[in-house]
């Protein structure tokens, strides 16, 4: 808890995401839009390749902030709870059959509202070296 | 797009009944290391109810919503030239397995820019008991012929 200061970064992790991660996405979520696991389907209109779904890459970023939050108290324990988030789809990331893409992850500490008993932590979400997610905004509530 | 649609109400999408193994799955889909979505005795440890769902989760059920404003008539949204540009959940508290949520959405803005356009739709889901639980709002960017 004595880490609640503006800009602190609580969490900083790289995730892979495979083709496979694409095809257990849509079952898990019911988005099976063919340009997230089909190259001619994605070529036909017009894209640089098979892209993650946004959704996807926006629930992938907000991990580390949800790990971070289940052990932070002082004695290991949850400190509270995720109750907004919000982000902007700004670039997609594509994703390789072979190599798959890389999405890093920073969260920072950007508002300590003590009276709401809330913290806000902006995430910076980039691939390929280039961000990918703009304004994305994650608002705990503490326990 | 049609602006009309601007304003307009749908009807409540069918109840979804949220499960433990729905959890579980969309958890392990996303990434997520929080046992609160896999293990009960945690998630009880740690106050809830149940499973506890990754923070987006709720656009499982929002797809329902989102599939009435595709499939309305005068709406005018090619669905082949829809793109993601915004996502918000905004919550009241935690969605847990055993949530039944009902979802209502409705049509906040519709508004040309460029040659595209953008529509913003809000997806409201309540409990059985009819208490608020999450709002999820999506923007989508309908883009224009020439895009």
């Amino acid at each position: 808890m004595s880490a609640l200061e503006v800009g602190t970064v609580v969490a900083e992790k790289t995730y892979a995401v495979s083709r496979d991660s694409l095809v257990r996405y849509a079952g898990a979520s019911g988005d099976f839009n063919p340009i997230h696991y089909r190259d001619d389907v994605a070529a036909s209109v017009g894209l640089p390749g098979v892209l993650a779904h946004g959704m996807l890459t926006m629930g992938t970023a907000v991990q580390p902030v949800v790990e971070w939050l289940d052990g932070a108290g002082d004695d290991g324990g949850v400190i509270g709870w995720v109750s907004d988030y919000q982000v902007r789809f700004t670039r997609p990331v594509v994703v390789d059959p072979e190599t798959g893409a890389e999405i890093v992850v920073t969260a920072t500490v950007a508002r300590v509202d003590p009276e709401a008993g809330t913290v806000r932590v902006d995430l910076t979400v980039a691939s390929g070296g280039q961000t990918v997610l703009g304004k994305a905004q994650v608002v705990v509530t503490l326990a | 797009m049609n602006p009309e649609l601007r304003g307009r109400v749908f009807p409540p999408a069918p109840p979804y009944l949220v499960g433990r193994e729905k959890v579980r799955e969309f958890a392990r889909a996303t990434a997520s290391t929080s046992p609160l979505s896999v293990d009960v005795e945690a998630a009880r440890a740690a106050g809830h109810a149940d499973l506890v769902a990754p923070p987006t989760f709720p656009v499982v059920v929002q797809e329902a919503t989102l599939a009435q404003l595709l499939a309305e008539p005068d709406a005018g949204i090619d669905f082949a030239r829809v793109v993601h540009g915004e996502q918000r959940f905004s919550y009241s508290r935690p969605v847990v397995a055993g949530d039944e949520l009902t979802a209502t959405l409705t049509v906040t803005a519709v508004k040309a820019l460029g040659g595209n356009a953008m529509v913003t739709a809000s997806s409201e889901m309540v409990d059985a008991s009819g208490e608020h639980v999450v709002t999820a709002v999506s923007t989508l960017v309908v883009r224009g012929d020439d895009a």
